[in-house]
C-alpha cells in the first residue's frame, strides 16, 4: 500500500476537484436521488442515503483511483445504503400504488416487436451488440443507458434495479414487495423488453447509420 | 414448439430462476434455429454484465 502513495495523492487531489466541479455533483445527485427515490419511496429517506453516500465518498476518497470510475463508486455505496433501508425499513409504499406508465400492460410493445404469430417482426430482430471501445465512447454509453433507465416506467425500473444493480434474489423481491414470482418474472422481462429495445435503438443502431 | 414471444420471455427468466429440463430443451431447439432469438439471449446476458459494471466501478483492470 505504501508504494502508490504518491499516485494516490495525486488522483485524490483531482477527486477533490470532482467535489469541486458544481454541475458534475449536481447530476450525479439527481442520478442517485432518482435511483434511491425508486427504491425507498421516501423522498426524505431517499435523501439521506444520497447524503451518507456523498459524505461517505468524501471521507474514503483514497479507495479510488480513477475519475471514470467516480460515479460507480459512489452508486455502490449508495447501492448498499439502500439494500440497508430496504431491509430495514420494509417497504413504505405497496408497489401496487407505483405506476406501470404508459402502454400500461406492455402489450402494444409486444405487437410492436411480434408478429401475431409470435416471431420476430423483420426490421425488430435483435441485431449483435458491440462494446463500446474507448473512454470517450464509453462515457457517451453511460449516458445512453441512463435515459434509457430513466425512461422505463417505474414499476419497470424498480424491479429491474432490484434485480439486477441491488442483486436481491426473486423470493426476497417477491416478499419485500408482495408481488407473486410471475407477476415479478413477467415486469423483468418486459423491462429488460424496454431497455433492451432502448439502447439498440439509441446505442448500437444508432452507432451503424 | 417455442415462438419467439415466448422464448425471449424464457431467455429473460433464465436470468431469475432455474429452468426445468423439458424448457432448457425446447428453448435449445428454438435458438439453435433462430438467430435474432440467440442474438436476444446473448443481450440480456450482457444487460446483466452492464447493470454490474454500473454499480460496481467501471472496469477492474483500470485501478
Amino acid at each position: 500500500m505504501t508504494n502508490v502513495n504518491l499516485s494516490q495523492e495525486i488522483d485524490n487531489s483531482a477527486m477533490t476537484n470532482a467535489f469541486h466541479d458544481a454541475a458534475f455533483i449536481a447530476e450525479l445527485r439527481i442520478q442517485m436521488l432518482k435511483f434511491a427515490t425508486l427504491q425507498v419511496r421516501d423522498s426524505q429517506l431517499a435523501e439521506d442515503a444520497v447524503q451518507e453516500a456523498m459524505l461517505s465518498a468524501y471521507q474514503h476518497i483514497d479507495r479510488f483511483a480513477r475519475q471514470s470510475a467516480f460515479k460507480t463508486w459512489v452508486f455502490s455505496i449508495l447501492k448498499n445504503k439502500v439494500i440497508d433501508l430496504l431491509r430495514k425499513e420494509k417497504r413504505h409504499t405497496a408497489v401496487s400504488q407505483l405506476e406501470d406508465g404508459p402502454n400500461l400492460n406492455g402489450e402494444e410493445l409486444m405487437d410492436q416487436l411480434f408478429k401475431d404469430n409470435g416471431h420476430w417482426q423483420k426490421h425488430e430482430r435483435p441485431q449483435k451488440w458491440d462494446q463500446p471501445d474507448h473512454d470517450v465512447e464509453n462515457v457517451h454509453f453511460w449516458r445512453v443507458f441512463d435515459a434509457c433507465l430513466n425512461a422505463l416506467p417505474e414499476k419497470y425500473g424498480r424491479f429491474f434495479m432490484m434485480r439486477e444493480f441491488l442483486e436481491m434474489e426473486t423470493p426476497e423481491i417477491c416478499h419485500n414487495e408482495d408481488v407473486s414470482v410471475s407477476n415479478l418474472n413477467v415486469t423483468l422481462y418486459r423491462a429488460r423488453l424496454r431497455l433492451r429495445e432502448c439502447l439498440e435503438d439509441n446505442w448500437y443502431q444508432a452507432k451503424v447509420s | 414448439m417455442l415462438n419467439c414471444k415466448q422464448a425471449t420471455q424464457m431467455l429473460s427468466e433464465k436470468l431469475d430462476r432455474p429452468l426445468s429440463t423439458k424448457e432448457k430443451l425446447s428453448l435449445g431447439i428454438h435458438t439453435s434455429m433462430c438467430l435474432p432469438c440467440r442474438q436476444f439471449g446473448k443481450q440480456m446476458q450482457e444487460l446483466r454484465f452492464i447493470s454490474k459494471r454500473y454499480t460496481k466501478g467501471e472496469n477492474e483492470s483500470e485501478k
